[in-house]
């Protein structure tokens, strides 16, 4: 269905495990993300999860991954998009759920995702002087920070 | 749509030109439960703006579960709700089975009802009960303490263990129901729990102070709910009949016969009335399931799976080998992605788990229920008194563990 809407722009589809799952391109996931909100068939109103991958060593490198329900249809559907890591750039869905905010933070915090139009893209879960993003595969389990004074 | 507080807003309806002033309420204070911060713009005692922070006792779940086997994860499963660790421990092995293929049996799955039921109940309690006592109702509490503490006798007697359950197993259990322990949580679900929840209520539901108190006191519409993503006894309040053991049944929920409690306004006293109302249908469901509760093994009976019995490790070479590789290199799970969601004590908690092959996740992210509803509270609170986000605080049940992870 989002293949028919949206052509090229969904790369592609599977329901492995009984999970709908589509790869869209970045470019538009805004358009996509609003219509599958809005459309009469599908009203995915919940965005219950969003949260990223690192697949280091592939190309694109990092996953975003949205999760939404629908509270009339009863149904879910997995979001994927592909970024490279050079310019792992997304924008952001808080126009389309508010409630999404925080964890677009959180993505950014842990993977250094950029959500573009986010309004107050800050670490969240970590301290602003944590240098890093550490659930990167490439971020050491045991690496240690520096120790930091309070706020001023 | 920041949500920054603004500092230069100034206040308007004072006849008296005052600067707001701003205070912190934690990261380390009594009615924050756990370790949150809250930065308050006030206006003499109402609050014009919020700020909530968290991560004071972030410990890297994710990235620890990277680096252990998909069984290893269990333990760590516990430390995220506290308050409920079964529910965790269910949600969890049934991401993995969902990526495994596995059907639990039938006898698994009623006793995974029986412990999930007797955790929500013990939540509720423990919510409603810390709640009353940030609004000076301790009384509540010391009834509430002690059911709790008749039901972590009985999951002692499962697992050997009160806290940090870790009861399942991807594919089952870590053991069968001890002799006559459904004896006893049936004397338990008809003694001290409705006794007590009868009491809690005498005391609370129509008394003038607590009524007032809770009011009226952080609302939320039924579309802002949703829209903030709120799941669970906090979104059922604001009218929405939202319940995953309903609308998408797992485990065997479809076949109990139960009601979902919703409420109207979305405030603190219609939370406080949902979750009175969710222990009581807890104790049918765990009735109806001890009474059709079938035979048979917990375990599924595949050795990819299932750890060989304790008595054939010693005995013979194949089943010791078989015991080494799954503790050392773990369950093979195929490469995939699933999400499992079930309807936790808090809302609806979410497994999404990444598997590239081998023994154990290259990825596990949880939803925590108390996420949206934390990230939510500054919209309960706006436009009220200190006081009441307190009051507000309590009753949307945030668990620092699963929160910050």
């Amino acid at each position: 269905m989002l293949s028919a809407k949206f052509g090229s722009d969904v790369v592609s589809t599977h329901s492995d495990f009984g999970d709908d799952t589509a790869l869209v391109r970045r470019e538009r996931i805004v358009e996509i993300l609003s219509y599958l909100r809005d459309d009469p068939a599908l009203l995915f109103d919940f965005a219950m999860d969003l949260t990223g991958v690192d697949y280091l060593g592939e190309e694109p490198r990092f996953e975003v991954v949205y999760h939404l329900y629908s509270l009339e249809k009863r149904h879910r559907v997995r979001i994927k998009v592909r970024l490279h890591e050079d310019d792992p750039v997304i924008d952001s869905a808080v126009p389309v759920w508010p409630g999404i905010n925080w964890y677009e933070r959180e993505a950014y915090d842990m993977y250094g995702i950029v959500f573009r139009g986010h309004p107050n893209l800050a670490r969240i879960l970590l301290y602003e002087g944590f240098q890093g993003h550490p659930l990167r595969k490439d971020y050491p389990k045991a690496k240690r920070q520096p120790t930091i004074g309070p706020e001023e | 749509m920041t949500d920054r507080i603004e500092i230069e807003a100034r206040s308007t309806h004072l006849d008296m030109q005052a600067e707001p002033m701003l205070i912190n309420i934690g990261p380390s204070h009594p009615a924050t439960h756990a370790t949150l911060r809250f930065k308050a713009l006030l206006d003499g005692e109402t609050i014009i703006d919020l700020e909530s922070e968290f991560g004071y006792l972030h410990r890297g779940f994710e990235k620890e579960s990277e680096a252990a086997t998909w069984t290893q994860v269990i333990p760590y499963t516990d430390r995220l709700n506290y308050v409920s660790p079964l529910m965790n421990n269910v949600g969890y092995a049934m991401a993995v089975e969902k990526l495994c293929g596995i059907k639990t049996t039938e006898r698994c799955d009623y006793i995974r009802v029986i412990i999930s039921e007797l955790s929500r109940i013990i939540d509720h309690m423990v919510c409603i009960g810390t709640n009353m006592v940030d609004l000076g109702a301790l009384t509540n509490f010391w009834y509430f303490w002690k059911p709790r503490e008749e039901v972590y006798k009985l999951i002692e007697e499962l697992c050997g263990q009160r806290l940090t359950t870790a009861y399942t197993r991807i594919g089952g259990l870590m053991a069968d129901l001890p002799d006559g322990w459904t004896d006893r949580v049936l004397a338990v679900c008809r003694g001290v729990i409705p006794e007590c929840i009868a009491d809690v209520n005498a005391l609370l539901t129509k008394n003038r102070i607590f009524i007032e108190r809770t009011m009226g006191v952080g609302p939320i519409a039924a579309k802002d709910a949703v829209a903030l993503g709120f799941t669970g006894p906090c979104l059922r309040a604001a009218g929405v009949p939202l319940d995953l053991r309903k609308d998408q049944p797992y485990l065997v929920y479809d076949r109990f016969d139960f009601d979902v409690p919703i409420g109207e306004k979305g405030d603190t006293c219609d939370r406080y009335m949902v979750r009175m109302e969710e222990m009581r249908q807890s104790l049918r469901i765990i009735e109806q399931a001890i009474a059709h509760l079938p035979g048979g093994p917990v375990n599924v009976d595949d050795p990819r799976f299932t750890l060989p019995p304790k008595e054939l490790v010693y005995e013979n070479i194949e089943a010791l080998m078989n015991h080494f590789k799954f503790i050392m290199e773990g369950i093979q799970v195929p490469a995939g992605e699933a999400y499992s969601a079930t309807e936790a004590a808090n809302g609806e908690l979410g497994f999404y788990i990444v598997s590239r092959g081998g023994g154990g996740p290259y990825k596990i992210k949880v939803r925590p229920p108390c996420f949206p509803l934390f990230q939510g509270i500054r919209h309960l609170v706006k436009g009220q008194m200190v006081a009441d986000l307190i009051a507000v605080l309590g009753s949307v049940n945030i668990i620092a563990g699963e929160l910050d992870r």
